[in-house]
């Protein structure tokens, strides 16, 4: 009888304990929540506040009671927005497309052709992933910068096409197709090209999605190089634009008209990340990294 | 046959081409510039070889100052970020309703405009004559004196590059240790239940050996990633980061390379060759220091 109590009590308190271990944990992780979405709702805050309601808070508001859309007005007509979220949009689906081209092609060729040299090409494919970014930015500026191409999207476009990385990724994909549907096809009189866009792909669909994604992700902020192949505004990625709006743009300190540019420089990719979160946040465990 | 390895160099030559003309050739051509003394950048002419590039880079005070920024973030970042990031992951690993809700959230920021976000940094973190900003509020509240963070003292504006950096660093590590610890095999843990082993013990002698490969890749991209540092800077400090006094190796390449103070290709390949020189040889050691520690 007394053992039956006791067995409780160690239960109850047990059960307690792992219920407060439970409630920490909870804290924790929405103190960080709140940390990484402050920032974004202090955006949005701020630019829904007049620019005299803002300046007038010597100490902030943590709501407002009258917002106003005069920020975002301000932003596309003072300072060329739809022209930068224009070139940014150039930027990325023609990057995306033509990187897309080569790296199928590339992995096709070393997934699926048998030709001499196979192997020591991919061994040296593979070994420019190690080579940083920074190192060979340098020359491409000069050489970019030599063939007249600076402020055209030729010259942002160019370098930014090949990714050793995704050629491996998808070889890897392509690979695990089985060769019994390739040699059927070839019995079939199926030429290699149609049998790439046929089959292929659309077996790799999630492979290409995923990386469609990443380099549209990465397109959307590049900085560096856009930076420094255009200093003719009227080629301005996003990312320039906003710099050059915090160094520049809008007079005196505006910003509430700063802050509307921001929330509409982020909205498209935080729009593409709440529908595709799953297959996002898949590819990049698969192998991105920011850096 | 014959007809076959054309084929295949076909489907090749739009890389072949990319690859050659914008990584390979420039691979070679930033070692030549490193060693070219008084190259020209209008006339593209040289004295000779050399290594007064290297000696002008490691003598100039903007380089000291930014290796010795780097070198802060690196040793503050990595450390503070990745072991945050495995609470955060044995956090989400202990619960099961809102798990999905919070990974979502923790993810965010890493589809953002670094650029953008650190703009939003900057006002929360800045003092000007209208306002103290949001964060001297906060430490007002607790009974501190206010801070300029963004024009301040040099600590100050330390603080905030390394609370930024985390801040953006945070999504890919947490998303990569959460997945980690989710790919653990449950009958180690059912084991170590079987047999009572404290909850410390099965952290130390289960887990962690388990995710130990994770979180050196980790480590390292981490370590190379924070090398690298230059647009959050940028985001926070403006483009003249010298005049902050808080450039970076890689903001002190492209400031050798283009804006107000560029036209120095040279000395902006020795600064870059400088700085690989400094990653590899730290992903060397931490590659050896893995091969010790971790179990496979």
């Amino acid at each position: 009888m007394a053992n039956q109590v006791d067995y409780e009590r160690i239960g109850r308190a047990a059960r307690a304990r792992s219920l407060a271990g439970k409630a920490v944990i909870y804290a924790l992780l929405t103190l960080w929540a709140l940390m990484v979405l402050f920032p974004f709702y202090w955006m949005v805050l701020s630019s829904v506040k007049s620019y005299s309601a803002y300046n007038s808070e010597y100490v902030p508001r943590f709501f407002t009671l009258s917002p106003t859309l005069q920020n975002y007005a301000d932003a596309f007509t003072a300072v060329s927005l739809g022209r930068y979220f224009l070139n940014t949009l150039i930027f990325t689906l023609v990057t995306t497309a033509v990187m897309l081209a080569v790296v199928v092609l590339a992995a096709f060729a070393f997934a699926r052709l048998e030709f001499k040299g196979k192997n020591i090409a991919f061994t040296l494919f593979l070994s420019l992933m190690m080579i940083p970014n920074e190192l060979v930015v340098i020359t491409n500026f000069v050489t970019i910068t030599n063939l007249g191409l600076r402020n055209t999207f030729t010259g942002l476009i160019l370098p930014s096409v090949t990714s050793v990385f995704y050629i491996y990724l998808l070889k890897e994909n392509f690979e695990q197709i089985p060769g019994e549907l390739y040699r059927a096809a070839k019995v079939d009189g199926t030429s290699d090209f149609k049998y790439l866009l046929r089959v292929m792909l659309p077996i790799s669909q999630p492979t290409i999605v995923t990386i469609t994604i990443l380099k549209i992700i990465e397109c959307w902020n590049a900085y560096v190089w856009p930076r420094l192949i255009t200093d003719n505004e009227a080629y301005f990625l996003v990312s320039n634009g906003i710099q050059e709006i915090r160094e520049n743009g809008f007079g005196r300190e505006n910003i509430p008209a700063m802050m509307a540019a921001v929330v509409v420089i982020s909205v498209p990719l935080i729009v593409l990340f709440l529908i595709f979160h799953k297959k996002i946040m898949a590819g990049v465990s698969r192998g991105g990294t920011k850096g | 046959m014959k007809n076959n390895n054309l084929k295949g160099w076909l489907y090749l030559l739009p890389a072949i081409l990319f690859l050659g003309c914008f990584m390979v050739y420039p691979l070679i051509d930033v070692l030549v510039y490193s060693f070219e003394e008084g190259y020209n950048f209008a006339s593209q002419t040289s004295f000779g070889l050399g290594l007064y590039n290297y000696a002008y880079v490691l003598h100039d005070g903007y380089f000291l100052q930014a290796v010795k920024n780097t070198f802060i973030l690196v040793i503050i970042t990595v450390p503070l970020s990745t072991g945050v990031a495995l609470l955060i992951s044995l956090g989400l690993n202990a619960i099961k309703p809102l798990r999905n809700l919070y990974q979502t959230i923790y993810f965010l920021p890493y589809v953002t405009n670094t650029l953008a976000v650190g703009l939003v940094f900057m006002i929360l973190f800045k003092k000007t004559a209208y306002t103290d900003g949001m964060v001297n509020l906060l430490i007002h509240f607790f009974g501190g004196e206010s801070v300029d963070f963004i024009d301040g003292p040099y600590w100050a504006k330390m603080f905030v590059m390394c609370f930024y950096t985390v801040w953006v660093v945070m999504p890919f590590k947490v998303l990569i240790l959460t997945s980690a610890l989710a790919s653990v095999n449950p009958d180690y843990y059912r084991a170590a239940r079987v047999d009572a082993t404290p909850k410390r013990r099965i952290f130390t002698r289960i887990t962690l050996p388990m995710i130990s490969p994770m979180v050196f890749y980790l480590i390292i991209t981490g370590f190379i990633g924070a090398f690298k540092a230059y647009s959050d800077e940028v985001a926070l400090f403006g483009t003249d980061l010298n005049a902050a006094g808080m450039n970076t190796i890689v903001g002190y390449v492209y400031d050798m390379l283009y804006g107000d103070s560029g036209g120095y290709p040279s000395y902006a390949s020795a600064a870059a060759l400088i700085l690989f020189v400094i990653v590899l040889t730290i992903t060397c050691v931490n590659l050896l220091v893995s091969k010790k520690h971790v179990h496979y």
